[in-house]
């Protein structure tokens, strides 16, 4: 049999992704976005998400069918986002998924949106090391997950406890004044700003929270030190240095996401670490996660940031492999999960 | 072959027509499991015909107004196998539109629609019924039931809002009228598409929800 083509659908959040993949190539991958729609409120609005979810939907499959050069009819499956994510939004994306696949007599396949986010890299950089550690940080997640079978078998060693780390940084940037979403910003001032001006917490990391959230984050303690740290300037009448307060701020984000996700590789003896998530897009990230990987020994793989970041070639990616490793297809009636374990890989 | 869904009332349901009558009707009782409902009903309506989806030469939605959640699912699903099928851009009906016509034989006059617009607001239309056909006078709208006109109130009422509200509606509440069914959005679509109908030019919509409602959001204050 030919390399299956599947088509794979988006929406557990505000973009409305449609991707293609051949086995392991990416044809296309189409994004719809409605963040700027979001960014005058300040965050992402669930119903917004959703209208513009629906708008946008045949517009996004026509586009990546045109781009790939392939017709609807020559799909063999189509997969698509189940969960976790908005709950509204993912509806749509589901919905539109049915309608497909009982259009085209094809399977479906519902998948787990952070499995999605691991599976991707096969079209960047080919087949997942087994098992692979997977560090997914973006604005609704941040988890540390131990990868032996990305169709079939995801195992979570640790989530944040409260904030995700990408809402961590919209929100700082909100009190620095800077646009929403607020990861790109923080991580252009950093570039000007001193790392170790200011010495913000580091969540989770001392010795009682290395026995009892090991895997663990937590980012809301840190917001709140940065907030209270300039509203305390503010309060002197003296100016923020918004340079420095970036650069301390994303240095204490990612000391612990690459501090814990390089201790668990070493724990789990695993070789292989991949970052996935729309906050895999920050330089410092990626720049701290290569150092510390290079020390420990660790292969270190981070798909290009527009595969990081929410899109519909990730499903297409995890819906090929699934066809490919012979996993069974959902039914008609899979449900959207706004809550799916990560443990659930295929609804 | 007609395939007429909708999702706007406590129906989620599909149902085929080929021209002359309706060919199958598949309903589910449930205003919350609109995603996993919709897609095995429109399954087994094509079952239940004999039919492969393949066959379908037009898709109509009701377009509410309704819930939003559910409504979208109607709507995408319309637009989504519409597109798979490489068939022609579904039509939207207004929701109202086909619980009034569901009417017709037992009731003729003035009728309100009334429909749950949840947050205890309803969603109303106004008809007059004729022997062959409803007809839209006012609507579709959106309010508290207490705010609806007082003339409107006291009508002979359809959909569940009368039910919900009792004390704001004192017309007579016509039996067994209270969700739209497929297949009555079918037969409506058919005689609308053919202009066998005096609103044939106007009632036929684009297929986008009738939300009715702007998101709720606050601006943030630069």
């Amino acid at each position: 049999m030919d390399e299956p083509l599947v088509l794979g659908i988006e929406t557990s959040c505000d973009e409305t992704g449609v991707g293609l993949v051949r086995g392991e190539t990416l044809l296309f991958d189409a994004i719809a976005s409605s963040v700027e729609e979001h960014a005058r409120f300040g965050g992402v609005v669930p119903e917004v998400a959703s209208r513009a979810h629906l708008e946008a939907m045949v517009p996004t499959i026509e586009r990546a069918c045109r781009e790939a050069g392939v017709r609807l009819a020559d799909v063999d499956a189509v997969s698509v986002t189940a969960g976790p994510g908005l709950a509204g939004a993912l509806l749509v994306g589901v919905a539109a998924a049915k309608a497909l696949s009982l259009g085209l007599g094809v399977p479906l396949y519902g998948v787990n949106h952070l499995a999605a986010h691991v599976a991707v890299d096969v079209v960047e950089h080919g087949p997942l090391p087994e098992p692979t550690m997977g560090l997914l940080v973006s604005g609704g997640h941040s988890n540390l997950l131990l990868v032996p079978d990305v169709t079939h078998d995801i195992r979570s060693l640790g989530a944040t406890i409260d904030d995700a780390a990408g809402e961590a940084f919209d929100k700082v940037a909100r009190v620095l004044g800077l646009p929403f979403p607020g990861g790109p910003h923080i991580d252009r001032a950093a570039r000007e700003g001193d790392q170790v001006a200011i010495d913000f917490p580091r969540g989770l990391t001392s010795g009682r929270d290395m026995e009892r959230h090991r895997f663990d984050y937590s980012f809301s303690g840190l917001k709140t030190a940065v907030a209270r740290w300039v509203q305390a300037r503010e309060a002197d009448g003296e100016p923020v240095p918004v340079a420095d307060v970036a650069a301390s701020f994303q240095e204490a984000v990612v000391d612990v996401l690459t501090r814990k996700a390089v201790l668990a590789c070493s724990e789990h003896g695993v070789d292989d670490l991949l970052i996935g998530g729309g906050v895999a897009a920050n330089s410092r990230l990626r720049a701290l996660a290569q150092e510390r990987c290079d020390r420990a020994g660790i292969r270190l793989r981070v798909p290009r940031p527009g595969l990081c970041t929410d899109n519909g070639a990730m499903v297409a990616a995890l819906g090929a492999q699934m066809v490919t490793r012979g996993r069974d297809a959902s039914r008609l009636d899979l449900p959207a999960d706004s809550s799916q374990p990560v443990e659930q890989v295929r609804s | 072959m007609l395939l007429a869904i909708d999702t706007a009332t406590g129906i989620v349901g599909a149902a085929l027509h080929d021209g002359e009558r309706v060919r199958a009707e598949v309903v589910h009782h449930d205003v919350r499991r609109h995603g996993e409902l919709l897609a095995p009903a429109i399954q087994e309506a094509l079952r239940e015909a004999g039919i492969p989806a393949a066959e379908l030469t037009a898709v109509v939605c009701g377009v509410g107004p309704g819930p939003f959640t559910g409504l979208r699912v109607g709507v995408v699903t319309a637009l989504t196998l519409a597109h798979g099928l490489g068939l022609p851009t579904p039509q939207g009906i207004c929701s109202l539109d086909a619980l009034a016509h569901q009417v017709m034989g037992t009731h003729e006059g003035e009728l309100l629609v009334a429909t749950d617009a949840r947050r205890r607001e309803v969603y109303w239309a106004h008809y007059a019924v004729g022997p062959t056909d409803a007809r839209r006078i006012a609507g579709p709208g959106v309010c508290a039931d207490a705010d609806l006109a007082e003339q409107l109130r006291t009508l002979p009422t359809v959909g569940r809002g009368a039910e919900l509200y009792p004390d704001a509606f004192s017309g007579v509440a016509l039996p067994d009228v209270r969700d739209v069914r497929p297949g009555a959005l079918a037969e409506l679509a058919v005689r609308l598409r053919a202009g066998d109908h005096p609103d044939a030019e106007t009632a036929l919509l684009p297929p986008e929800p009738l939300y009715l409602r702007r998101p709720d959001a606050v601006e943030m204050r630069r």
